[in-house]
């Protein structure tokens, strides 16, 4: 049971916080020689298995480190194009770790205002008046749970599908947000929260929910 | 309503002497720094509403109260949760005028002045002012219109406005304070999504 991110969005649909609490890794890291047997291409930023799923390689992986360097976006730790390199059988063996792109802070900041926008086109879709919005969003492998409060702060949380009792979660996050960003007197409203005790007390609270596992906290 | 056992606020009941000395320390240094009445009550105000606008907050996530579908509602609210969770008194809601977007709340104590006597140089002063604009700001957050009005304290970026002014108060020799709201019109502009 797991909670894997929590996201709070402002009235203008901005992200002011974001917390990566778990993310599962699925990285496999393996040694291949000349010639490469997966097929790569660019996507965006980065350079993704196009075909040739193998061991634990899927499509849409991407490069994430070769020979233990970081790879910065298309480009390797010293600056040659990715594509190139593993091109030159010179450079081989080589060592590749492939995986999930974790998001940027930026990526996230777009997510975040295309969520306030799809929240809005949803409560105005529905056939009912004082749409409560999205409220929950169904993966087979994750769950997003959505509550927005009165006064239009968003709390996001995504979590395991089977993890029960993030409803209350959701509340909790509220009066945590009210009590330790809001009585900060140095933070402003709307503004991105850079509180410590805000970020203590969120996980503290993220982990209870979590011991509690499927059945929901105890009391 | 209470907090949430192990939070480590349990045992912090205030004395609230210590917060009636409080309010009246800031009162008298706001006397001294801006020597006009006016002034004091403008900023009062302004303190108020930036308390107002932190405490919605708070006092949604614990009290979990819905949305307010009309003035009467918002009355309600004010007077038997908010004023009983943060102040400890439940005033009255008394003389609603015939349109439904006015009405009075009655104060038999107002704990900010317990033990307060305002001078004669001082009887343009309203003590309480911080109240109008702690109303005003948490209203505002929920798009329900509200801005404290003086006469010409009346902020100019809001186009909505629902006054909330001192109509009688104890330190003036009146029986009762009475604090009177007036709904003016709605924000409707920055609504959460779903709310029309």
């Amino acid at each position: 049971m797991a909670i894997f991110s929590v996201y709070v969005v402002n009235k203008a649909g901005g992200l002011i916080y974001q917390l990566d609490h778990y993310a599962p890794r699925a990285d496999t890291e393996k040694t291949f020689s000349f010639p490469l047997d997966l097929v790569l291409r660019p996507h965006d930023e980065r350079v993704v298995v196009a075909f040739g799923q193998r061991d634990g390689i899927r499509v849409g992986h991407a490069v994430l480190a070769i020979n233990g360097a970081e790879v910065n976006g298309r480009f390797t730790a010293d600056g040659k194009d990715v594509l190139e390199f593993l091109a030159n059988p010179a450079n081989y063996p080589v060592s590749i770790r492939f995986g999930r792109h974790r998001l940027s802070s930026n990526e996230k900041l777009m997510l975040a205002s295309m969520f306030h926008s799809l929240f809005a086109i949803g409560s105005q879709l529905s056939p009912e008046v004082g749409s409560s919005g999205i409220e929950m969003l169904e993966t087979d492998t994750f769950k997003l749970h959505c509550f927005q409060t009165l006064t239009g702060i968003k709390f996001v949380v995504l979590a395991d599908p089977r993890q029960a009792g993030i409803d209350s979660l959701l509340r909790k996050i509220y009066e945590i947000y009210s009590d330790f960003a809001l009585k900060n007197p140095f933070y402003s409203l709307e503004m991105p929260i850079r509180c410590e005790l805000f970020d203590q007390n969120l996980k503290l609270a993220l982990e209870v929910a979590e011991k509690a596992g499927p059945f929901g906290p105890g009391s | 309503m209470s907090r949430q056992a192990g939070r480590g606020t349990e045992s912090k009941k205030m004395n609230s002497e210590l917060f009636t000395l409080t309010y009246g320390a800031l009162v008298t240094q706001l006397c001294k720094d801006y020597e006009n009445d006016e002034d004091v009550n403008k900023q009062l105000d302004k303190m108020g509403y930036n308390i107002g606008v932190r405490l919605i907050e708070d006092f949604l996530a614990r009290s979990n109260v819905g949305r307010c579908h009309d003035f009467r509602e918002t009355a309600d609210v004010i007077a038997k949760i908010a004023f009983k969770m943060y102040l400890g008194i439940t005033p009255s809601i008394t003389n609603w005028s015939p349109g439904g977007d006015e009405f009075s709340l009655i104060l038999e104590n107002n704990p900010l002045v317990d033990f307060v006597e305002l001078p004669d140089n001082h009887s343009s002063l309203i003590y309480s002012n911080l109240l109008c604009g702690v109303l005003r700001g948490a209203l505002e957050m929920v798009s329900q219109g509200l801005s404290s009005s003086e006469t010409e304290i009346r902020t100019t970026k809001v186009q909505m406005a629902v006054d909330v002014k001192f109509v009688q108060d104890t330190l003036k020799g009146d029986s009762v304070t009475e604090i009177r709201m007036k709904f003016i019109r709605r924000i409707e502009d920055n609504l959460p999504a779903g709310e029309e």
